[in-house]
């Protein structure tokens, strides 16, 4: 019953009778994703009118087409860019930006650390890969060392950014880390993302496993969301555990919640401030 | 004509377009600063908020373009102000906005190229990336003034054509009218002709937002007005939605350049000085045509018959209008600060007829009306 139910709310908000099958490969976690954020736009309770959805390019891209929302299909790595004038022009909506690893962080690096530095109310959704899916499987900007990509066949010899860290320290107001497989933590890290004001980033890690599961030997979907389980760990059960046994994880959940200004807040401070002048 | 809110001003070419924008009801405006357009952006991070409207400083030019884009969306006329550099980094999203039907207006004030070039000095180079810099084919429409006063109303101009066709429009000044002073007359808002996007009146369940129609140019609905839809950069059917479909591809490209096709005649501004009689026409355009009218004058004191073509609109190129002048005269003089852009439609067009001599200057200077004279 509780299933059907939820199966409801989330066919509520796709282009069922539009745009599907979607075109992501069976076993990607991006629909995983896309459920996700539905789920917690139903829990919000959002308007459907009042939601935008802005992507840039990649397979990530294409969740714009996909959900029932004024949906904005952009350029590469450019989706927070649209989606800065599109806010300030129409403060009222809720703007969702899903971008990939790449996009967001290579292409679309720049807009990222100063859409965070701004800290403009936007929800910055990764779907992290750590490869460009859509291409082919080159290396990204969170492909991990030594991992094998189209472009790194023999290794890839460069670090990864780590999200969450880059992210806090470009200003965003709110910063967390989830997976497609732990879904309900990522049910919860969705809504408290797209509920806080300010630019928060939700890096959620997923599985590519016709690319980068090929390429680099890590089994079926099945298997690769096994991975995500052994070696993701909540942050608040690797307290207290020992340094030894959280060594090689990747630790999830909430790492930064601040309060800040937020732009479009202190943009219409600004406006009131020099219209109070004028009209002295 | 009696105009009470008429207001004489000394303005540079950049605050005229300043005020040409606020007055076509331009209220976002997203810039990256840059040499010799910054002037567009500082005044209008001042009058902007004062009228409530929106500025934002972005962290590059592609971001500027992509904000334009945004906030066009949302429903606001949009505008953003740059010169080679950052025009040459715009080019992916102003194609994506050519696609996208999305109205905006992109100010190139135009320095002396390539790469960061002669930043200070004044040049024409940029015509053909006006044309074709994105990349596809794609419309679009290209304006450029002579003067301050013409800035202002191709300002307003190209907000307008923006709206009215859901293009991008490119405003193509050079640095001599961007920052040469003139005294203007601003007019006053109930002699300046306002044109806003067509919205939807069919409930949102109707909507069919690229949809054709007699024009060619859909109703655009902003987001958040209730009419959800999709908007892409992909080849779209009329509903928004990528599409691979052969017919459905061919059609949506072909409408794009009917609705611009249809409207050739509203679009297409020139100026014929003293052709009626003429032997001798020269094409010109921008600060150029300023030295080529005082050729025409002096010439005329000497008996020569010697007119002048002056472009308003760049692109779509006005063929039609140019068509006419090779038949009765013997030569055409093409001067520009380039090594011959325009010269090459004029050849074109003129297909033989007409002897067709040009006039460049490519150092950072004027072309000056004795180089004009010299060649005619």
């Amino acid at each position: 019953m509780f299933m059907s139910d939820e199966k409801e709310g989330i066919y509520n908000y796709l282009r069922t009778d539009k745009k599907f099958p979607p075109i992501w490969c069976a076993g990607c976690g991006n629909g995983i994703v896309m459920g996700s954020m539905l789920r917690a736009i139903a829990a919000i309770g959002l308007d459907k009118d009042k939601v935008a959805v802005v992507s840039g390019i990649g397979c990530s891209g294409r969740t714009s087409t996909y959900v029932d929302f004024n949906t904005l299909h952009t350029t590469h790595g450019r989706a927070l860019t649209f989606a800065t004038g599109l806010k300030l022009a129409r403060p009222e909506l809720t703007v969702l930006v899903a971008m990939g690893d790449g996009d967001a962080l290579a292409i679309g690096g720049n807009h990222f650390i100063h859409s965070a530095r701004r800290n403009i109310d936007l929800t910055a959704i990764i779907f992290n890969n750590f490869i460009y899916g859509m291409t082919g499987g080159q290396i990204s900007p969170t492909t991990p060392s030594g991992m094998i990509a189209s472009t790194a066949p023999a290794g890839n010899i460069e670090p990864a950014f780590d999200i969450v860290k880059l992210s806090e320290a470009a200003g965003a107001s709110f910063v967390a880390r989830g997976s497609a497989f732990h879904i309900a933590q990522l049910n919860e890290l969705m809504e408290k993302t797209i509920r806080k004001k300010g630019f928060s980033v939700l890096d959620v890690i997923t599985q590519c496993p016709p690319i980068y599961g090929r390429y680099n030997r890590l089994g079926s979907p099945a298997e690769m969301l096994r991975w995500q389980e052994g070696r993701l760990l909540d942050r608040q059960e690797a307290e207290g555990l020992s340094e030894e046994a959280v060594k090689d994880k990747i630790l999830t959940g909430v790492f930064v919640d601040a309060e800040k200004p937020e732009y479009c807040e202190e943009y219409d401070r600004l406006v009131a401030r020099v219209q109070g002048k004028a009209g002295r | 004509m009696a105009d009470d809110k008429a207001k004489v001003k000394l303005l540079m070419g950049n605050e005229a377009c300043v005020e040409g924008a606020l007055a076509a009801g331009v209220r976002f405006f997203g810039s990256y600063p840059i040499t010799p357009a910054n002037e567009i952006g500082e005044i209008l991070s001042d009058r902007l908020p004062e009228i409530g409207g929106k500025f934002i400083q972005m962290e590059d030019e592609i971001a500027s373009m992509g904000s334009i884009i945004g906030a066009s969306i949302g429903g606001l006329k949009s505008m953003t102000a740059t010169s080679g550099p950052g025009f040459s980094l715009m080019q992916e999203n102003i194609g994506f906005a050519a696609i996208a039907e999305v109205p905006c207006v992109v100010v190139n004030v135009m320095r002396a190229g390539p790469s960061t070039g002669l930043p200070t000095r004044p040049s024409q180079g940029d015509v053909m990336q006006a044309r074709w810099g994105t990349h596809g084919d794609h419309p679009i429409i290209v304006l450029s003034p002579h003067s301050v006063r013409e800035t202002f109303d191709l300002t307003v101009t190209a907000v307008n054509f923006s709206e009215k066709y859901r293009l991008p429009v490119i405003l193509l000044m050079d640095e001599v009218i961007g920052h040469m002073r003139e005294k203007m007359t601003v007019p006053g808002p109930e002699s300046i002709e306002i044109i806003n996007r067509v919205k939807p009146t069919v409930p949102p369940q109707w909507y069919k937002p690229y949809e054709d129609n007699q024009t060619g140019v859909p109703p655009m609905a902003a987001f958040g007005e209730g009419y959800r839809y999709h908007i892409t950069g992909l080849t779209h059917d009329q509903m928004g939605f990528p599409t691979s479909k052969l017919d459905e591809i061919k059609a949506g490209i072909e409408r794009l350049f009917r609705k611009v096709t249809l409207a050739l005649k509203d679009i297409q501004l020139y100026e014929y000085i003293m052709v009626d009689d003429a032997e001798l026409v020269i094409v010109a355009y921008g600060c150029v045509a300023r030295s080529a009218r005082k050729v025409v004058h002096d010439l005329r004191k000497e008996g020569k018959k010697v007119g002048m073509m002056r472009l308003i609109t760049l692109w779509p190129f006005p063929r039609r209008a140019l068509e006419a002048i090779p038949q009765k005269v013997k030569k055409l003089v093409v001067p520009e600060m380039n090594m011959g852009q325009v010269y090459r439609e004029v050849v074109r067009v003129n297909a033989g007829r007409a002897r067709v001599v040009k006039v460049n200057r490519i150092d950072g200077e004027l072309i000056t009306p004795q180089e004009i004279a010299a060649a005619c």
